[in-house]
């Protein structure tokens, strides 16, 4: 079959109109087995094929980013240094921030879940431009093997958010190398958001009109919106940078006229969205959750998709809150603090519509409902402690304190991690064909949930008490604490381990899946497991809306049993 | 391609000349108010000349004359936001001389 996917390339499905005779005893293929040998994966423009190219570097920056972050925490297990001394310690923090910011949280659901199902879920053959899809893929690998060299060249020390002027001045590390990974990596976010804004505006299958879309493509749509209009501006603050190294031209260091405080605020015009573009398609994968195991409708369905927009424009607006004690004008801090409480209004909204589509539906504690329940409790928490911050005199307080590592660790692992596991158990028997082992599944959810309040609680009150982030050594009185988190990253980090163990094994020894074994609604469930080239054998006609559930909905006797 | 992309528009490159021409034309303009003192409104001017410059590089060279409106307001979208981002990070260099500074 050709490889431009985009053309109406008619679905050889019907194997006596042919002469390859070889085809007709052979069950039907999937994307999995229409071809073979590398060839047909570094080259495919397969949105399915690609998606699982990104699963699997994701896999391995997962891998990466934890050993950084198991570093981080068996050092604070003594108050002394006695693991990394504070030179390496800078190194491990950032690079665990940079690896897990820019390889994981940012590309981890729109890249691999949004990839493989948004073509789906609106009835299309593929994204609108495969091989602007491939080459996202690609870019996103040079961007990998770029930040990989720099840790091995000796590391970067500024922290992940790369402020001047410690990446400028005072750079003493791998911090142009480092720059210029994120900075291609930006292009990689831009191509995939750009592709989800096109494909949704232009593929929908007849009949799929925007309040019939599920939630998750609503997320990725918004998502893609912030992807275009904020990620350019990192890219021109990292070439800001480098200009005023290289010609000395005045942006940042007051040497030369600059300023560098204006770093910070085109870095977070830039960063508070890309928060956004972390947490909003883990949003969208939790609609999909509840709905299915709820049996029942999202609850205020349009609202929840609104909701996805307002938190993609009004999260733009928001950024100086990261910057109440740079010397930001107290004026404008007012204005960013006001605008921040703002923002917690549609993120409630999803919060309460997700609670109320619960109500009364025929809940299903299957693994990725438990995963779905637990963001809705970690998620909770990470946002409310937002406020917390937002609030300007009460940041004084807690800025740069551990306050703030739990905070955004309840939104970023709480939040997305846990949406990702969600969706990933959810999707898993329509991506491969197999069921995981339900049992197992639960335990490790249950065991994330322990491990994750383990871990990042007890750094909430270490915070309040005014524990700094980002030292090695601390007073001995916190040493239980930290110790209680120490422990927790242990646990978490097993409850991770788990499905990356038992998840490849089911490949080859879980339950065959069929098209449908949740019984969910939505275009996805309408293809086969895993499904074709062109994921439907003919084009959809849409007439419903994605969670037309019957009123009462029951879910089957024997999905009840593990 | 298929065919669901409409005939792509086909500019006259007349009108590719008119517009380098306009470049260069705005080129010198800046250059020749860069030598010209218009007090407080030195920079409004060249930001002036600049824009319309932008402005015909985005409509001409760039197409968006001729594509639908959905393109067009997403072109507009972007300049939208990166005036936000000037917008609300002034707001801050405006009013960082308002606070009382006590001795």
């Amino acid at each position: 079959m050709s490889s431009t996917v985009q053309t109406h390339a008619p679905h050889a499905h019907s194997p006596h109109e042919h002469s390859g005779v070889a085809h007709a005893a052979e069950p039907k293929t999937n994307y999995l087995t229409a071809n073979y040998g590398w060839k047909s994966w570094v080259f495919s423009v397969d949105h399915k094929r690609i998606a699982l190219m990104y699963l699997f570097t994701i896999a391995f920056m997962i891998l990466v980013g934890g050993v950084f972050a198991l570093l981080v925490r068996l050092e604070l297990a003594t108050p002394a240094g006695d693991l990394l001394q504070s030179e390496n310690y800078n190194k491990i923090f950032t690079m665990h921030g940079v690896v897990m910011v820019f390889f994981f949280l940012i590309p981890g659901v729109p890249a691999v879940l949004g990839n493989f199902l948004l073509p789906i879920m609106i009835g299309a053959k593929d994204l609108a431009f495969p091989k602007i899809n491939l080459l996202s893929y690609y870019v996103f690998l040079v961007g990998i093997l770029l930040t990989l060299t720099a840790a091995a060249m000796g590391g970067v020390d500024t922290g992940w958010t790369f402020y001047t002027p410690y990446s400028s001045t005072y750079a003493n590390s791998q911090v142009a190398l480092a720059a210029v990974a994120v900075f291609i990596t930006g292009f990689s976010s831009i191509l995939t958001g750009l592709n989800f804004v096109v494909t949704v505006h232009k593929m929908r299958a007849p009949g799929m009109t925007w309040f019939r879309l599920p939630l998750f493509v609503w997320a990725n749509y918004a998502t893609g919106l912030i992807i275009l209009l904020s990620t350019p501006v990192v890219a021109i603050t990292i070439v800001l940078v480098a200009l005023e190294r290289l010609f000395h031209i005045g942006v940042f260091d007051p040497a030369y006229g600059g300023d560098p405080v204006l770093f910070q605020h085109m870095f977070w015009f830039y960063s508070h969205p890309a928060v956004y573009i972390m947490i909003l398609p883990a949003m969208g994968v939790i609609s999909e959750l509840i709905a299915a195991f709820s049996k029942k409708r999202v609850f205020g369905y349009p609202v929840v998709a609104f909701s996805s927009l307002a938190i993609a424009v009004i999260g733009f607006f928001v950024w100086g809150h990261h910057m109440f004690v740079s010397g930001q004008s107290t004026y404008a801090g007012v204005v960013f603090s006001v605008i921040t409480m703002l923002v917690a209004v549609p993120s409630a909204i999803k919060v309460f519509n997700w609670v109320s589509t619960m109500y009364k539906g025929d809940v299903l504690l299957s693994t990725p409902m438990c995963y779905a329940i637990a963001f809705l409790g970690l998620f909770t928490v990470g946002g409310l402690t937002g406020i917390f911050l937002g609030t300007m005199g009460l940041d004084i307080h807690m800025h740069d304190t551990y306050f703030v590592v739990a905070h955004f660790h309840y939104v970023m692992v709480g939040g997305m991690v846990t949406a990702f596991w969600g969706g990933l158990h959810f999707w898993w028997p329509k991506m491969f064909g197999r069921m995981y082992p339900e049992a197992i599944g639960r335990v490790a959810a249950a065991l994330m949930f322990i491990g994750f309040n383990m871990t990042f609680f007890p750094q909430f009150i270490l915070g309040y008490m005014g524990m700094p982030r980002r030292y090695h050594f601390y007073p001995e009185e916190w040493q239980v604490l930290n110790l209680v988190s120490t422990l927790g990253a242990t646990l978490l980090g097993i409850s991770y381990l788990l499905p990356m163990i038992y998840l490849p094994w089911s490949l080859k020894f879980g339950k065959v899946a069929g098209k449908n074994p949740w019984g969910a609604k939505g275009l996805e469930w309408e293809a086969d497991s895993p499904p074709t080239t062109f994921n439907f054998d003919k084009t959809p006609i849409v007439t419903e809306e994605a969670y037309a559930y019957p009123e009462g909905a029951r879910h089957q006797p024997e999905a009840k049993v593990v | 391609m298929s065919s669901e992309h409409s005939h792509p528009h086909i500019t006259p490159i007349k009108i590719y000349l008119a517009v380098f021409a306009t470049l260069i034309a705005g080129t010198w303009l800046t250059y020749w108010v860069a030598y010209k003192d218009f007090g407080w409104l030195n920079t409004p001017v060249a930001m002036a000349i600049a824009i319309v410059k932008a402005g015909v590089v985005v409509l001409y060279f760039m197409h968006v004359k001729w594509q639908s409106k959905l393109t067009m307001l997403y072109a507009a979208g972007g300049f939208v936001w990166l005036l936000t981002l000037f917008a609300f990070t002034l707001q801050d260099y405006f009013t960082r001389s308002w606070l009382p500074v006590y001795e």
